[in-house]
């Protein structure tokens, strides 16, 4: 339950201010949080950095860079498969 | 085109390894979010401490699968955009604004107040808290909404027009496709079988915790939620499957006969409530389609029609445009026969839009927007070299399908008897079988688990060979990459999700055993 003093405390400080110490407090309160943000950090890297970069391009940028382009290749594609 | 075709395979392997174990995940975060809501709730009420260690146990657990689990859905965005480049394209207006919803306002939602509910218990007031709590949960079905509309717009494409400039269906109304009864159906169907896994994995979690003979009052507080949650997300998730059925046998009903293996259906018709399908059964072929079947009467009009004596249309009947009124009376629909013919003419007419464009041909134009206006609805038939190709896997529809309703019978009894234990503790504690009811409780985390993973394969194997309900096939959907390409992203992704989903499982575990230890009851919070 907060106390009344924690609830003055900051209720004087400015709100970006505030803002910040609740998530560092939280932040350094936590236990099991630290194990999961580790292992959040690692998949965003991996997911975002390495496996987007690197085997993830955005396939029609290599074929058109306009979106005309992009249209017709995309209606070659689907009128010429069969 | 060998290679394009293993090229799908591998593509589709891919999109159902990475769907499947991101919905390991979410269905928890799902649940569990609104129990642990339910609990705060009793705590607020209450002001009682033990209501406060129960919120605060299951509300860790609830971190965890969040915190493993965030992100992995981003995964299936990065397969459109590389794999499913040709699918993207067609379809980017209306896919992209429910994702786009998706991302900014539920994901920050979520994210906002997730971080009140573990970081806020002594700096925010307790009914804020409580707002935090059940708005992460709230936050969390929102998500899902989204996700939901997008898949259901593949189910049943409306409220969108195609766009032959830009190779592109352009939405028209935005409440067509995010209030289509396909995504009605497909939300609450999906998010109260959510509720039912949250409240099986507490009954589990809590069966664990008794056989271990720790904290009988915590577990005793848990099932009365985990119980109650799961016992009425089963009865709701029953009465969605239901009108999920009406909409499926109305918009898609060649997965509806796949779900019940039946290839020339009837008026009155029966539903198979077991059954094995006789391997040798093909459309074109004259084989019993069962081995052996239990039916009950009348069952398959009543789900699909709610009327007993209506018609259900088999495969057969479905490829040969064959209908009856609940009289009998033949009503001719249209034949996939029909269906390739009229797919062929959109595709000429999208294929002779850009000559007819750049020459400024206005009567050559005039003339493919009448084609289109009238053929474009069988536009992906035209793909077809013949109709048997547009039959899904009849097996793995058929018997997901019937695994789904079985464990769903089942946990109904479960939560049921669950509930029955909660209320009448002198019945089952102290007894000698109390321990085969609580191992019974732990196994049916995981069945409850492949149960809902079922409900999936149901609704996107029975689809096949679609990526576009009758729009889009998946081998046009696909990109023109090599298939050996999407082998080696299948194979990392195998091993990353694997990595994650045993971090889960361990982390969890360490959790509940760690804590279960405690007196949780006593404990100073």
């Amino acid at each position: 339950m907060p106390s009344e003093s924690n609830h003055i405390a900051t209720s004087r400080a400015s709100w970006p201010v505030r803002v910040f110490r609740f998530y560092r407090d939280g932040f350094r309160s936590m236990t099991v949080g630290r194990t999961l943000w580790i292992i959040i950090g690692i998949k965003l890297f991996i997911f975002f950095v390495i496996l987007r970069w690197i085997f993830f391009p955005d396939f029609l940028s290599t074929k058109g860079s306009s979106d005309q382009e992009k249209a017709q290749y995309v209606r070659e594609q689907m009128t010429g498969r069969k | 085109m060998n290679e394009l075709i293993n090229a799908v395979d591998w593509s589709r392997a891919q999109f159902a390894l990475t769907a499947i174990y991101h919905w390991l995940f979410v269905p928890l975060t799902l649940g569990l979010g609104v129990i642990v809501a339910v609990m705060e709730t009793l705590y607020y009420r209450t002001r009682s401490e033990k209501w406060l260690a129960t919120t605060k146990f299951w509300m860790t657990l609830f971190g965890v699968n969040f915190a493993i689990g965030v992100a992995t859905g981003i995964i299936m965005e990065f397969e459109f955009g590389t794999n499913w480049s040709n699918y993207s394209w067609f379809v980017g207006d209306i896919f992209g604004a429910p994702l786009a919803i998706e991302g900014i306002l539920a994901f920050f939602m979520e994210s906002t107040f997730i971080a009140v509910m573990f970081f806020g218990w002594k700096r925010v007031s307790p009914k804020f808290h409580l707002a935090a709590t059940w708005l992460t949960a709230i936050g969390a079905s929102l998500s899902a909404l989204w996700i939901l509309v997008a898949n259901a717009w593949m189910q049943d494409p409306v409220g969108c027009t195609f766009n032959p400039a830009t190779m592109r269906n352009e939405m028209t109304s935005f409440w067509a496709v995010a209030a289509s009864p396909m995504a009605v159906a497909k939300f609450f169907h999906t998010v109260l079988s959510a509720w039912t896994l949250g409240g099986a994995f507490v009954v589990g979690v809590s069966g664990w915790m008794l056989l271990k003979g720790r904290n009988r009052d915590h577990c005793m507080r848990s099932l009365k939620v985990g119980g109650w949650i799961g016992a009425i997300g089963i009865v709701l998730t029953m009465l969605t499957g239901d009108s999920s059925a009406v909409t499926v046998s109305e918009r898609q009903p060649m997965k509806l006969a796949a779900m019940e293996g039946l290839y020339r259906g009837d008026n009155a018709q029966s539903i198979v409530a077991f059954g094995i399908l006789n391997p040798a059964k093909t459309v074109d072929n004259d084989e019993d389609p069962y081995l052996f079947h239990i039916s009950i009467p009348y069952g398959l009009s009543i789900l699909a029609n709610h009327d007993a004596q209506s018609f259900v249309p088999g495969i057969n009947d479905v490829i040969n445009g064959v209908s009856k009124d609940r009289e009998g009376n033949l009503v001719n629909t249209v034949s996939y026969t029909e269906r390739i013919a009229r797919g062929k003419r959109a595709q000429d007419a999208v294929k002779n839009y850009e000559a007819a464009s750049r020459t400024d041909d206005k009567r050559a134009l005039d003339d493919i927007n009448k084609t289109l206006q009238a053929d474009f609805k069988y536009f992906g038939y035209g793909y077809l070299d013949k109709p048997q190709e547009a039959v899904p896997p009849v097996a793995m529809t058929f018997y997901t399908f019937h695994l789904m309703v079985t464990v769903g019978g089942y946990l109904l009894l479960f939560m049921l008897v669950a509930l029955l234990f909660v209320y009448k503790p002198k019945l089952i504690e102290g007894k000698k079988w109390a321990r085969w009811w609580y191992i019974l409780s732990i196994i049916t985390i995981p069945i409850t688990y492949i149960c809902s993973a079922s409900g999936w394969i149901v609704a996107e194997v029975g689809r096949q060979p679609w990526a576009i309900q009758d729009l889009m096939p998946n081998k046009v959907a696909i990109s023109n990459l090599s298939a050996s390409y999407v082998q080696v992203t299948f194979w990392i992704f195998a091993v990353i999700f694997t990595a994650l989903l045993i971090a889960d499982v361990s982390i969890l575990l360490t959790q509940i055993s760690k804590k279960s230890k405690t007196d949780l009851d006593k404990v100073k919070l």
